[in-house]
């Protein structure tokens, strides 16, 4: 990866303005890993792009009250490729987000105009 | 295989002290808090400040902290230490000067330590760093990372919020017959869970106190030990266990790094949880010790909430843990490991009055950074263990 020309971070996020969510690979090691990197951790071996399926499993969740408003939900989720992310269950409510709950990814377009998009999920229906 | 150079012996820690705690006066600054307990500790064992030539220290509010502190001093330091790895670089650095003073690249190491973040607060005492991955989400940190790691041990092995609230009032019990405390008012398991909840499932008497504070260790050679005031307290087993950083990259969050870095302190003193009398383990939050008993070996995986159960840990309990009121109730300016070590000493020399855990000759001091990110134990032995 030429970090002149683009960031690990970088090409994420150009994917996630397409609506996929990329994770990187190594073919040496057999594992996906994620957050994105230049080399894939321990072994050093090259990683390769991919795109994952979008689907996961809540590994943890918390929720925090707000003061005058509704508690938000924070999670931890492991996707089927094999790594695992922080991030959010929406449209259900915080305290109802449970361990154990499959979800799907979506693209949230970022939280102000010029912010990053970022991956966020829903709980996956009749699972 | 690492092999393990540092001589039981050649290095103890001489002096301890705390700086005033709690909430100090507005415009005072982590580096007055650092002198204040480098001063008192040099008191404590008789040597002078023109006898430091070493300079152990780690503030959030400092990034340049012995930089700082060499100025302050006015000391022309021979070695200096920076490392930061939030609350347990203390326990870092004490096994950093018995190796400096092993090596003979000094004589008289300060470890010491400065907060104000009750003062100004914890936002501008701690600024977090940013994290693409983890700030669209907002997590309350630490407490969001300490929730979720609590609420996995929840789902795996049943620990309850009862059993959670055991630790918050067994440390009260240690506080209420520790001076310097800074919670003075008993504490009940129904009074811990109907307080208000700040990230599910801890709710605030789940979480460590914010308060100004900091200390200051002295070391100094074996030999040298021998002749200062106090009787010396030697370290004589070190581990550490780096796990992660982010709470997103812990591979279970049930298993800390105490389970790496636990096993390599007792090999290093030779000696096993059985054979500890006095357990000082950094307590964050409420989960932090239960994890830390199960790491460490004082219980199975799984068990630490039933452990902590029916006053284990409390006074009177067979287990003493946190004797100066922990974390959770006696001070937390931020990064709180050198405070178990100070305490650990002072149970080891039999200066704990009230609270003292008799005939203590051997302590583990287990130091929590991060969001359960770096674990690092030190395990330290009175004069019978040298």
């Amino acid at each position: 990866m030429d970090l002149k020309q683009q960031s690990p971070l970088g090409k994420f996020i150009e994917h996630l303005k397409a609506g996929e969510f990329a994770y990187q690979y190594s073919a040496a090691d057999g594992k996906a890993f994620f957050y994105p990197r230049v080399v894939a951790p321990t072994s050093g071996a090259a990683l390769e792009w991919k795109i994952s399926k979008g689907l996961g499993t809540v590994y943890s969740t918390t929720w925090i009250p707000v003061k005058d408003g509704q508690p938000y939900n924070v999670a931890l989720i492991d996707m089927d490729e094999g790594f695992r992310l922080m991030s959010r269950v929406e449209d259900i409510g915080a305290k109802d987000v449970a361990i154990g709950m499959r979800v799907k990814f979506r693209a949230h377009p970022g939280d102000k105009p010029d912010d990053p998009p970022y991956p966020v999920f829903t709980a996956v229906e009749g699972a | 295989m690492m092999q393990n150079l540092l001589k039981r012996g050649s290095a103890a820690i001489v002096g301890v002290a705390e700086s005033d705690l709690g909430l100090v006066a507005p415009h005072t600054s982590p580096i007055d808090l650092m002198a204040q307990g480098v001063m008192r500790a040099l008191d404590d064992c008789g040597l002078k400040l023109s006898d430091v030539d070493a300079l152990f220290a780690a503030t959030s509010q400092a990034r340049f902290s012995t930089m700082m502190l060499k100025e302050y001093l006015g000391l022309n330091p021979t070695w200096n230490d920076n490392t930061q790895i939030g609350g347990s670089s203390f326990e870092a650095h004490v096994a950093h000067a018995w190796a400096a003073i092993q090596l003979g690249q000094c004589e008289v190491a300060v470890i010491t330590y400065g907060s104000t973040q009750r003062s100004v607060s914890r936002a501008a005492a701690s600024p977090r760093e940013y994290n693409y991955y983890e700030a669209p989400f907002r997590p309350f940190m630490p407490p969001t990372a300490y929730a979720m790691a609590t609420a996995r041990h929840m789902h795996q092995y049943g620990t309850t919020r009862e059993q959670l609230a055991e630790v918050a009032v067994a440390a009260r019990q240690w506080a209420l017959m520790n001076p310097v405390a800074w919670e003075k008012e008993p504490l009940t398991i129904e009074q811990v869970l109907a307080s208000r909840m700040v990230s599910h499932p801890l709710s605030v008497r789940d979480c460590c106190l914010v308060t100004d504070g900091g200390g200051a260790i002295v070391m100094t050679s074996g030999e040298r030990a021998k002749t200062l005031k106090k009787k010396p307290v030697y370290p004589i087993g070190y581990g550490e266990g780096l796990s992660h950083n982010s709470i997103a990259n812990m591979a279970d969050l049930t298993v800390t790094g105490a389970a790496v870095s636990g096993p390599r302190a007792y090999a290093m003193a030779g000696l096993g949880p059985k054979d500890i009398d006095v357990v000082e383990l950094y307590d964050a939050f409420t989960i932090t010790p239960i994890l830390f008993l199960e790491d460490l070996g004082f219980c199975p995986k799984g068990e630490g909430g039933r452990f902590v159960s029916g006053g284990r840990i409390a006074p009177g309990g067979e287990l003493p843990v946190d004797t100066n009121g922990g974390g959770l109730s006696y001070c937390h300016p931020g990064m709180y490991g050198l405070f178990i070590l100070i305490e650990a000493v002072r149970q080891l020399r039999g200066e704990c009055g009230q609270r003292q855990v008799k005939d203590a000759e051997t302590a583990i001091v287990h130091g929590n950074g991060g969001v359960l990110s770096s674990q690092i134990t030190c395990i330290l032995g009175g004069p019978s263990t040298v």
